[in-house]
C-alpha cells in the first residue's frame, strides 16, 4: 500500500544544491575594488624586481669565443675540417677577482640539440645498461644503430654527436703556466647519474661492450672516456650525461667543469690566463660558433638581467594602473545610488 | 528441427516478406494448427509479440557500435591523426600514444552507449516477461504464458486492470452490451475512459474461441492510433466491418470491464503503439551551427600554422651550409631535400597542433547539456503540483536556444487557457440566460487562488516544510493553516479528478433561475411527449456528446504511474479530518478578509459529491451565502441520494462535459451510456432510455457531431447536432415553428447576436440543433450507412459523406457559452516575455472575436495599443491593405515623436486572410508588417496554417522562434519551430511527444526562458569560447617553440603530460563553468526581463567575441612562452627542463582566466579549481618520481622535482601569469567601470540584500511604467479611423471592394472589461 506523502514522488528534492541556490561569492571586478590589488602586486613586483636586478648584477661573466672563423683568431688554423687533433690557445685576462666558485661551461650557438629526429635517436634501455639492448639496439637510433653489422654502443645520433673537445686552464704567473685544477665530478644531475643511466653489471666494464662497435664519430669507446678515473667511464661518464641531456634552445651553453679546488676555491684571481683547446668539434656544416664561458652563480642560477627588469617594469605598470583606475573610479562611480 | 534446403528457406524468407507488405492480411485463428511445427503455422510470417528495442547484440556490439560511431566526423579526424601518426616520415609522437585521445573517446562512448542500451534490455526483459491469458485447445481454456509467446492468431483474455500485450481485435468481453472500457494513459496520456465494443454483425450470443472460423481481413500496419481499418469475413462470405472502436491497443489498460477477449492482429513491432515509438529527435542548435563555422575558422587557423611550419623548416633547411651533426638521415643513410621535408612537416605540424581542433569541446557540451538539463528538470518552479509533473527535456542538445528566443507562438486553448471549460451562459429558442449567480460563484471561487498562487510563487522553499498532510499536525500560525487547508483541498481536487474535467470548479453549475422557471412551464406544459424546444435543448446537451458515465466508486487503479489510493483510504477518516479542516481554517479565516472563502467552498463541494449534504454544508452556505448546492436540494429531494452523486462523467473534450455537467445541473442528468441506448433522468425524476441509431463522430472537417436516438416516448427519429456556429448556421431548416408561430421571431438571427457577444466575452461557442427524421428517410440512409462502414477503401470518405447527407435541414434550439479560463499567471508571463523583447503571437482556431477579448485578458493587447484588424476576401484588397498598413506603420514609426518607444502596434489576422497574406509574393510584406507589431493574433487558423506562419517568421525574419502548444493540432507548429514546447494538459500527449520540452503550466515558460534559459545560453557561449580559448592557447606554446627548433615538430612538455593536460588539468573547470556558473540570480533576473535580451540575436557569441579571444590567447602564449624563454636565454636549461615551467605557466594562466570569467563562486567551484592545481602538481611529480624509462625516448624524470627546489621557477611562473592575464583583467575592470552592461549592473543588484533588492525592481518598474504613460500621453499614435479608407488608398480600383470588406484599423479604447479573472 503506497501512503499518500508519497504521492509526489515526481517532486525535485529542494536542495540549494539542486535549485542552484549554493552560497556563492561574487567577485565584482570593478575599479573600486581592485586599486588596492593592483598597488600591493605592483610594490611586492617592485620589490622583486630590485632584487633579481641586484642579484644578476653581482654575478660575473666570461664568454671567450674560440670558432676561429676570424682569420686573426688563433684558432683559425683549426677550424679547418680537415685538421687532426688541432690544438690552440686562447690567451684572456681577468681584471679583478673572479669570484668563486667559478663554473667553467662550453657553449654552442645555432646547434639544434631539440631537433625532433635527433632528440629521439637513442635507446634508454640500452643507457639504463641494459645488455639485451647492446646486441640488438632500438630502431630509434637509426640511422646509427649498426656499423659493419656490428650495434653501435651507445647508438643514435645524441651520443653520436657528443662534443668532444677539451680544455686546459692555465694562469700565467711571472710568465710560468700554473695549470687551474678543474672538477669534473658532479656536473651532471644527481638521478642521471645514479638513476637513469646505469653501466651494465659487468667487471671489468670492456667486456660488456664485446661485440659492439663505438659510435662512428667517437674516437674512443664508452667504457674509455675518461683514462684517469675507471669509475667515470661507460654511460655514467659526466661529460657524456652532460650532452645526452638536450638543450631546450639552439644557443646553449653546458657545464663543462667546475673550479673549485686548490688556490681557486675562492675564484680565480685578476691576472693573465690561457686556454689550451683540443679543438675537434666541427660547427661550419651549421654556422655555428663554439665559445667557453666563465661564470660564478647565484640563488637565481646563471646572470640573466631580464627577470629583474621585467619584473620592475610590470610593479611599476602595476602602480600607474592603480592611478589610472583611481581616476576612473572617482570619475565613474557606479552608480549605485541613481 | 528438421533441416530444410537453403532455396526453401529462401523462398519462404521471401513469402513472408511478400505477406508482409501486402496491403490487406488475411488472418485466421491459430487454435486449429496448435502444436504444429512452425511451418505449418498459418500466420508464421508475422512478427511475435517479443520485442527488442535495443539496438546492439552482444557479440556485434563493438564492430556496430564503431560503425555509430564513426559516422561522427570529429572521430575521423581523430582516426586520420592516429594513421597520419603510424607513418614514420610525419610521425610526431610515438604512434602508440597518438591512439589514447580516440582510444578514451570512443571507449567512453561505447560504454555509454552500452549503458543505454542494457537498459533497454532489461525494460524489453521485463516487458516480454509480463503474464498474459493465450487461449489453449488443449486445456480448453485461457493458460497464463508470457507477452513474448503471443503471437498474430492467437486468442487473448485480458482481465480488468491489465494492460493489453498486443493489438487486438475485441471479440468478446463481460459486458453484455459487448462494451469494453480502456485508458490510453500509457499511449497518449488521457486519462478518460474510451469505449471499445465488440466486432458488431459476429451474431454469437456465447463467444467460443474454437469455432471461431472467419478470416479477419485488416491493413497492413500503421502508426496511425486513431485509425483502423478491418473486416471479418464469415465462412458464409459475410462480411462484418470494424474499425478503431474495436481494437484494443498494446499498452492500453482494460478498466471497469471484468475480462475482454481479443484475437491478435498485430503483435510486437507491429502494434501500433510500437510503431509510434520514434527515436527522439535531433535538433542541432543556434550556438552549435555558429559553433562549427568557428571550428572551421580554426581549421584554417590551423592549416595557416602547419603552413607556417612547413615554409619555415624548408626555409631553416636550406639555409643550412652543411650536413650539420645533429641532422639525422634515415637508416639508409639518405636525407630528404628541403622541400620534401617542408612537405612532410606540414603533416608532422598538424599531428602537434591537432588540439587546435577542440574535439573534445564536442564531448564537453554534451556533458554540460547533461549538467544544465539535470538543473532544468530539477527545477522546484518549473514542478507542478497538480499533476505530480516535472518539466521534460526531449531534445538533450538545444538547451541554449532558450535563451536566444525573439518570437513566440503560442496556442490559445489549453495553453493560455486551462482548457477546462466552465459552462456560463446559454442562449435557447433566442431567449438569452445569462446565469449571473454561476458567474458570481465562479469570481469568488477566482480570486483567493490567484492570490494563493503568487504566495507560493515567492516562497518555494517553504512548500515542503510549511504543508502538512495532517490538519492536526498544522501549526498554529494562520498562514500555515491556510496553507495546509488549502493543500488539503488541492489533494482533495486530485482525490476526485482521478480523471479530467470534474474538479468542483467545472462540475458545478448554478441554474437560472428563469431558466428554471422556463423548463418547469414547459415540463407541465408538454405532458407527457416531452417535446418542448427548452426539453429537447437539454435533451441534446446531455445525449449529444460521447461522455462515458462511470460511478465514482469503481474501482480504478493505475498501474503505470504511482497509484493513487484515494479510493480505498477510510472514508470516516477522511470525513472526520474535512470536518477538523473546515472547522479551523473557518475560525481562521473568518477573522480575515472574506476573499479566503474559496477553501471552503471547495471542500464543501468535495464533500458534497462523495457524502451527501449534511450540516457542515449548512454551515457555508449560511457563512457565505451562496448556494452551492441549492439545485440538488432542490431537484434530488425525493431521489436516493447514491445515484446521482456518484456519477462521473469521462468526456475526451472538456466542452462536452461541461455541457453534461450543466445539463445535469437543470436535471437533466445522464445516468448512462451503451453503444445502443443512453439513459437520462428529467427533471421530473422519469427515467428515459433513448435507443441510439448511429454517432456521427467529430471530425476538424465538419466541426460538428451528431447523435441519432429514437425517442422512446413519441417514437421519432431524432437527429441531435452541435457544433461550431458557423458549421451549423448554414445547415439551418425550418425553425422551430410549432411553438412560436405567434411571435415570428427570428431565432436564428437572434441566437447569432448572442453567439457574437459571447465570442466578445472570449466563450467558447456551440450551437445546438435538433432535426426530427422520417422514418422513410431513416431506412434509406442506413442503407449507405452500413454499406459506408463495411467499406475498407475511401472509408473515411464515405462514412463523412453519410454524415454530412444527415446533417440538413436543422432545426437550432439554442446555443451554449462556455469558458475556458485563462490559466493563472498568464498576463504575468505574457508581459514578461514582452519586456524581454519576445514578440508574443497567437495562433487560434477561435474566431477573432473570442481571439480578441483573451488578447486583452492575457494582456497580449494592452488598451492603448494600435489594433490592426485584417479579414478580407480577395487577394486584390488583401494586397492593398498590406500595403497600405505597412506604409502606415511606416510612417507611424518613422514618426521623430515615436522614434524612441516601440510601436505598440498589433496585428488581428483572420486564417483566410492568412492564407492569402502568406502566398509568395505577400509574404514579404507580410511579415515586413508582423515585424513592426508587437503583437500579432491568428484567428481561424488550422494547424497546417499554423507550422507555416513559424516557418516563414523564422526563415524570413532569420530569428529564433519557440512554439508553444498543447493538441494534436499544435504538433505541425512544434515541429516547425526552432523549439517545441508542449504543454501536458487536457488534450492528451500528443504535443508533448513532438516537442522538445514539456512544461504544464504555460506560466513555468516565463523561468525556463527567462532564467534558464538565459543561464544555459551564457554558460554554454562562455564556455564554448572559453573553450576555444584554451586550445589556441596551449597549442601555441608548441607553435612559438617550433621557431626555436627548426621547426621540427619537437614538443618540449611530455606527451602524456600534454595529454593529461587537456584530459585531466583543465578538462573538469570548464564543464563545471558551463553547468554550474550563475551570472545573474534567478530573482534578478525574472524581476528584470530586460536582461534576457543580452541573449537575443547574436547575443554573447558574436563574431568578435570568438577572435577577440583567439587573439587574447595568442597573446597569452606569446607571454606564457616568450617570458621563460628570455630568462633561460643562453643557459644550460634542457628540454623538459624548460618546458615544465611552461606547462605550469599555462595551467595557472588558463585556470585563472576562467576565475575571471566566472561570476559565482561556490563550494563546487573552489573544490574543482583548487582540486585541478593539486591534481597537476600531484600527477606531474608522481608521473616524473616513478617514469625513469616507461615512454622512450622523452622522459621527464625528475624534472618537476627539480625545478620546485629552484626559486627561479616560482618567479618565473608568477610574472608571466600576471602579464599574460593583465590585459584582460584590466578591459574587465575597465568595462565594468566605465560601462557596464546591463548584466553588470545586475550583478550589482544582486549583491544588494534581497529586501533592497526588492525595493530597488519595484521602484524601477513603477518609474518605467511611468515612462510608458508618458510616452503613450506624449505622442498619440495617429487615429485612422474608417473615414481615412480615402486617404489609404486613394488609387485603389476596386474601392468599393475593399469598403465591402471587414476592415479596420482603429485604436480600441474603451475600457475592456476582461471577462476572465485580471
Amino acid at each position: 500500500m503506497v501512503k499518500q506523502e508519497q504521492e509526489l514522488d515526481n517532486r525535485p528534492d529542494n536542495t540549494a544544491f539542486t535549485q542552484q541556490r549554493l552560497p556563492a561569492w561574487q567577485p565584482m571586478l570593478s575599479a573600486g575594488i581592485i586599486i588596492p590589488g593592483f598597488v600591493l602586486i605592483g610594490l611586492a613586483f617592485i620589490g622583486i624586481g630590485v632584487a633579481l636586478f641586484v642579484t644578476s648584477r653581482s654575478i660575473q661573466v666570461l664568454e671567450i669565443d674560440y670558432t676561429g672563423v676570424a682569420q686573426d683568431s688563433p684558432c683559425f688554423k683549426c677550424s679547418d675540417p680537415n685538421a687532426k687533433n688541432c690544438m690552440c690557445t686562447m690567451e684572456f685576462s681577468i681584471d679583478s677577482l673572479f669570484q668563486g666558485p667559478v663554473f667553467f661551461y662550453y657553449g654552442l650557438t645555432n646547434y639544434f640539440q631539440n631537433y625532433r629526429r635527433y632528440g629521439v635517436s637513442k635507446d634508454a634501455n640500452q643507457l639504463s645498461g641494459d645488455l639485451e639492448y647492446f646486441t640488438n639496439p632500438s630502431d630509434d637510433c637509426a640511422p646509427y644503430v649498426y656499423d659493419n653489422n656490428k650495434p653501435i654502443v651507445p647508438c643514435g645520433s645524441v651520443a653520436n654527436s657528443m662534443f668532444n673537445d677539451t680544455f686546459k686552464l692555465f694562469q700565467i704567473v711571472n710568465g710560468a703556466r700554473k695549470q687551474v685544477p678543474l672538477d669534473g665530478k658532479g656536473i651532471a644531475w644527481w638521478t642521471d647519474y645514479n638513476v637513469k643511466y646505469r653501466n651494465p653489471n659487468v667487471t671489468p666494464l670492456r667486456n660488456a661492450f664485446n661485440g659492439t662497435v663505438k659510435p662512428v664519430f667517437w674516437s674512443r669507446p664508452a667504457y674509455e672516456l675518461d683514462p684517469t678515473d675507471p669509475a667515470n667511464n661507460g654511460f655514467i661518464n659526466q661529460d657524456f650525461l652532460v650532452w645526452m641531456r638536450r638543450a631546450a634552445l639552439p644557443n646553449f651553453r653546458k657545464l663543462y667543469r667546475r673550479i673549485t679546488e686548490g688556490d681557486f676555491a675562492e675564484g680565480l684571481p685578476a691576472g693573465n690566463y690561457s686556454l689550451e683547446i683540443a679543438y675537434n668539434y666541427p660547427v661550419l656544416s651549421f654556422d655555428g660558433e663554439k665559445k667557453v664561458v666563465f661564470s660564478n652563480v647565484s640563488w637565481m642560477g646563471g646572470k640573466n638581467e631580464f627577470l629583474g627588469i621585467a619584473y620592475l617594469v610590470i610593479g611599476s605598470l602595476c602602480v600607474v594602473m592603480s592611478i589610472v583606475m583611481l581616476i576612473v573610479y572617482a570619475k565613474f562611480k557606479f552608480p549605485e545610488e541613481d | 528441427m528438421t533441416w530444410r534446403s537453403p532455396l526453401a528457406l529462401m523462398r519462404d524468407a521471401l513469402r513472408g516478406q511478400r505477406a508482409r507488405e501486402k496491403d490487406l492480411r488475411n488472418l485466421v485463428s491459430n487454435l486449429p494448427y496448435e502444436g504444429l511445427e512452425k511451418a505449418k503455422q498459418p500466420n508464421r510470417y508475422f512478427p511475435s509479440n517479443a520485442i527488442k528495442t535495443t539496438k546492439y547484440t552482444l557479440l556485434l556490439f563493438i564492430p556496430m557500435n564503431l560503425f555509430e560511431q564513426f559516422h561522427r566526423l570529429a572521430n575521423i579526424y581523430f582516426v586520420g591523426l592516429a594513421i597520419l601518426n603510424f607513418i614514420p616520415v610525419v610521425n610526431a609522437f610515438q604512434p602508440e600514444v597518438a591512439l589514447i585521445p580516440i582510444c578514451v573517446i570512443l571507449s567512453l562512448t561505447a560504454l555509454k552507449d552500452a549503458w543505454e542500451d542494457f537498459r533497454r534490455y532489461q525494460s524489453d526483459r521485463k516487458l516480454n516477461n509480463t503474464p498474459c491469458l493465450i487461449y489453449s485447445r488443449k486445456e480448453k481454456q485461457f493458460v497464463e504464458r508470457r507477452w513474448k509467446d503471443v503471437r498474430v492468431g492467437d486468442f487473448v483474455k485480458v482481465v480488468c486492470n491489465e494492460i493489453v500485450p498486443a493489438d487486438l481485435l475485441l471479440l468478446d468481453t463481460s459486458d453484455l452490451k459487448g462494451v469494453c472500457l480502456i485508458e490510453t494513459a500509457n499511449l497518449d496520456g488521457e486519462t478518460n475512459l474510451k469505449q471499445r465494443t465488440v466486432v458488431s454483425g459476429l451474431s454469437n450470443p456465447e463467444f467460443e474461441p474454437e469455432s471461431f472460423n472467419s478470416v479477419v481481413v485488416c491493413e497492413r500496419p500503421n502508426n496511425n492510433l486513431n485509425h483502423f481499418k478491418c473486416y471479418v469475413e464469415k465462412p458464409d462470405k459475410e462480411r462484418a466491418g470494424a474499425g478503431i472502436e474495436s481494437l484494443l491497443l498494446r499498452g492500453c489498460t482494460v478498466r471497469n470491464t471484468d475480462h475482454a477477449v481479443g484475437f491478435v492482429v498485430y503483435a510486437g513491432h507491429e502494434t501500433k503503439s510500437m510503431l509510434n515509438n520514434n527515436e527522439s529527435r535531433y535538433k542541432r542548435s543556434k550556438l552549435e551551427r555558429k559553433l562549427n563555422i568557428d571550428v572551421i575558422f580554426c581549421v584554417i587557423l590551423l592549416f595557416a600554422m602547419c603552413l607556417v611550419g612547413a615554409l619555415g623548416h624548408f626555409l631553416w633547411l636550406q639555409a643550412l651550409p652543411g650536413v650539420p651533426p645533429y641532422l639525422v638521415a634515415d637508416s639508409s643513410g639518405h636525407l630528404d631535400g628541403p622541400s620534401l621535408s617542408g612537405f612532410y612537416m606540414f603533416f608532422t605540424m598538424i599531428i602537434l597542433l591537432q588540439i587546435l581542433i577542440p574535439i573534445s569541446l564536442y564531448v564537453s557540451i554534451e556533458l554540460v547539456k547533461i549538467g544544465q538539463i539535470f538543473f532544468i528538470t530539477n527545477d522546484i518552479d518549473l514542478f507542478d503540483e497538480e499533476t505530480d509533473s516535472r518539466m521534460q527535456c526531449k531534445s538533450l542538445n538545444i538547451t541554449e536556444d532558450l535563451g536566444q528566443i525573439e518570437y513566440i507562438f503560442s496556442d490559445k486553448t489549453g495553453t493560455l487557457t486551462e482548457n477546462k471549460m466552465v459552462f456560463r451562459r446559454c442562449s435557447v429558442m433566442g431567449t438569452e440566460y445569462p446565469h449571473k449567480e454561476n458567474a458570481i460563484r465562479l469570481a469568488v471561487l477566482d480570486e483567493p487562488e490567484s492570490e494563493e498562487e503568487v504566495i507560493f510563487n515567492q516562497r518555494p522553499q517553504s512548500l515542503q516544510t510549511g504543508w502538512s498532510l495532517d490538519a492536526e499536525d498544522t501549526a498554529p500560525r494562520d498562514t500555515t493553516q491556510r496553507r495546509g487547508s488549502r493543500r488539503r483541498s488541492k489533494v482533495a481536487g486530485i482525490a476526485q479528478s482521478d480523471v479530467a474535467f470534474s474538479s468542483p470548479l467545472e462540475t458545478e453549475v448554478i441554474p437560472d433561475k428563469k431558466l428554471l422557471q422556463q423548463i418547469s412551464r414547459a415540463e407541465s406544459s408538454s405532458g407527457s411527449r416531452k417535446t418542448d424546444p427548452y426539453l429537447d435543448f437539454f435533451l441534446a446537451l446531455a445525449i449529444c456528446n460521447t461522455v462515458v458515465v462511470s460511478m465514482a466508486t469503481a474501482q480504478r487503479r493505475r498501474v503505470s504511474v504511482s497509484p493513487r489510493s484515494y479510493h480505498t483510504t477510510n472514508l470516516l477518516e477522511r470525513l472526520s479530518s474535512l470536518v477538523k479542516n473546515v472547522g479551523s481554517s473557518c475560525l481562521s479565516s473568518c477573522k480575515r478578509k472574506p476573499k479566503r472563502n474559496r477553501t471552503f467552498s471547495e471542500n464543501s463541494v468535495v464533500e458534497e459529491d462523495h457524502f451527501r449534504p449534511s450540516v457542515k454544508m449548512e454551515t457555508t452556505k449560511d457563512t457565505y451565502g451562496l448556494q452551492t448546492c441549492s439545485l440538488h436540494a432542490a431537484s434530488q429531494s425525493n431521489k436516493p441520494a447514491a445515484t446521482s452523486g456518484d456519477l462521473r462523467y469521462e468526456a475526451e473534450s472538456p466542452d462536452e462535459a461541461a455541457l453534461v455537467y450543466a445539463a445535469k445541473a437543470y436535471g437533466f442528468i445522464l445516468l448512462a451510456r451503451t453503444p445502443d441506448s443512453v439513459t437520462v433522468r428529467l427533471p421530473s425524476g422519469e427515467d428515459l432510455v433513448f435507443e441510439v441509431l448511429d454517432t456521427l463522430t467529430f471530425d476538424s472537417n465538419r466541426k460538428r457531431m451528431s447523435v441519432l436516438v429514437r425517442h422512446p416516448i413519441t417514437k421519432e427519429y431524432v437527429l441531435f447536432t452541435k457544433g461550431a456556429d458557423y458549421a451549423i448556421m448554414e445547415l439551418l431548416g425550418t425553425p422551430y415553428a410549432e411553438h412560436f408561430s405567434g411571435s415570428k421571431k427570428n431565432i436564428a438571427a437572434d441566437t447569432q447576436h448572442h453567439l457574437d457577444c459571447y465570442a466578445k466575452e472570449g466563450l467558447r461557442t456551440l450551437c445546438v440543433t435538433k432535426k426530427v427524421v422520417s422514418a422513410k428517410v431513416y431506412e434509406s440512409w442506413l442503407v449507405d450507412r452500413q454499406r459506408a462502414l463495411a467499406a475498407i477503401d475511401n472509408r473515411e470518405e464515405l462514412i463523412m459523406d453519410t454524415a454530412v447527407q444527415m446533417e440538413t435541414n436543422l432545426t437550432l434550439l439554442g446555443a451554449t457559452g462556455i469558458e475556458d479560463r485563462l490559466q493563472e499567471n498568464v498576463p504575468d508571463t505574457i508581459m514578461a516575455l514582452r519586456e524581454a523583447g519576445i514578440q508574443v503571437w497567437v495562433l487560434t482556431g477561435d474566431k477573432p472575436e473570442t481571439a480578441v477579448n483573451i488578447g486583452y485578458a492575457c494582456r497580449l493587447l494592452e488598451e492603448e495599443d494600435l489594433v490592426i484588424n485584417m479579414s478580407c476576401n480577395n487577394k486584390l484588397t488583401c494586397t492593398s491593405i498590406l500595403d497600405c498598413t505597412l506604409e502606415e506603420v511606416r510612417r507611424y514609426s518613422a514618426d521623430p515623436r515615436n522614434v524612441d518607444t516601440t510601436p505598440d502596434i498589433s496585428l488581428v489576422i483572420d486564417g483566410r486572410t492568412l492564407a492569402m497574406a502568406l502566398s509568395p509574393d505577400l509574404q514579404e510584406r507580410f511579415v515586413d508588417l508582423a515585424k513592426r507589431c508587437r503583437s500579432v493574433l491568428c484567428c481561424r487558423v488550422t494547424p497546417l496554417q499554423k507550422s507555416r506562419v513559424v516557418k516563414v517568421v523564422r526563415e524570413r525574419l532569420k530569428v529564433m522562434t519557440l512554439a508553444i502548444g498543447d493538441g494534436a493540432n499544435d504538433v505541425n507548429m512544434i515541429q516547425a519551430a526552432d523549439i517545441g514546447i508542449g504543454i501536458s494538459g487536457q488534450e492528451g500527449m500528443q504535443a508533448v511527444m513532438a516537442s522538445d520540452f514539456a512544461i504544464s503550466r504555460f506560466r513555468h515558460l516565463k523561468k525556463l526562458l527567462l532564467v534558464h534559459g538565459h543561464w544555459c545560453y551564457t554558460r554554454l557561449a562562455n564556455m564554448i569560447i572559453y573553450f576555444f580559448y584554451k586550445n589556441v592557447a596551449y597549442v601555441n606554446l608548441l607553435f612559438w617553440y617550433q621557431f626555436f627548433c627548426g621547426f621540427s615538430g619537437t614538443a618540449m612538455i611530455d606527451y602524456w603530460l600534454m595529454i593529461f593536460f587537456n584530459l585531466f588539468f583543465t578538462s573538469a573547470p570548464p564543464i563545471m563553468f558551463g553547468i554550474m556558473d550563475k551570472d545573474v540570480s534567478a530573482e534578478v533576473l525574472l524581476g528584470v526581463p530586460e536582461l534576457y535580451r543580452t541573449g537575443q540575436g547574436a547575443g554573447e557569441y558574436k563574431c568578435s567575441t570568438f577572435w577577440v579571444s583567439i587573439l587574447d590567447a595568442f597573446y597569452q602564449s606569446l607571454v606564457c612562452f616568450f617570458i621563460p624563454y628570455l630568462a633561460y636565454q643562453d643557459s644550460d636549461i634542457d628540454l623538459f627542463t624548460f618546458g615544465t615551467p611552461l606547462n605550469t605557466i599555462s595551467l595557472f594562466t588558463i585556470l585563472l582566466h576562467l576565475s575571471i570569467e566566472i561570476k559565482a563562486w561556490t563550494v563546487v567551484h573552489w573544490v574543482i579549481m583548487l582540486g585541478s592545481v593539486a591534481l597537476y602538481f600531484i600527477v606531474t611529480l608522481a608521473y616524473s618520481a616513478i617514469c625513469v624509462t616507461c615512454n622512450p625516448p622523452s622522459n621527464p624524470y625528475w624534472i618537476l622535482q627539480s625545478q620546485m627546489a629552484d626559486p627561479m621557477f616560482y618567479l618565473i611562473c608568477l610574472i608571466s601569469t600576471v602579464v599574460a592575464l593583465l590585459p584582460r583583467y584590466t578591459f574587465h575592470v575597465m568595462r565594468n567601470s566605465i560601462a557596464p552592461s546591463p548584466l553588470v549592473q545586475a550583478r550589482h543588484l544582486d549583491q544588494l540584500d534581497p529586501s533592497e533588492r526588492e525595493q530597488w525592481i519595484k521602484e524601477w518598474r513603477s518609474f518605467r511604467g511611468g515612462g510608458q504613460v508618458k510616452r503613450s500621453r506624449l505622442s498619440t499614435p495617429p487615429s485612422p479611423s474608417l473615414e481615412t479608407h480615402a486617404d489609404i488608398f486613394p488609387e485603389s480600383p476596386t474601392a468599393s471592394d475593399i469598403i465591402g470588406d471587414d476592415f479596420t484599423l482603429n485604436v480600441i479604447s474603451e475600457n475592456y472589461q476582461g471577462p476572465v479573472h485580471t
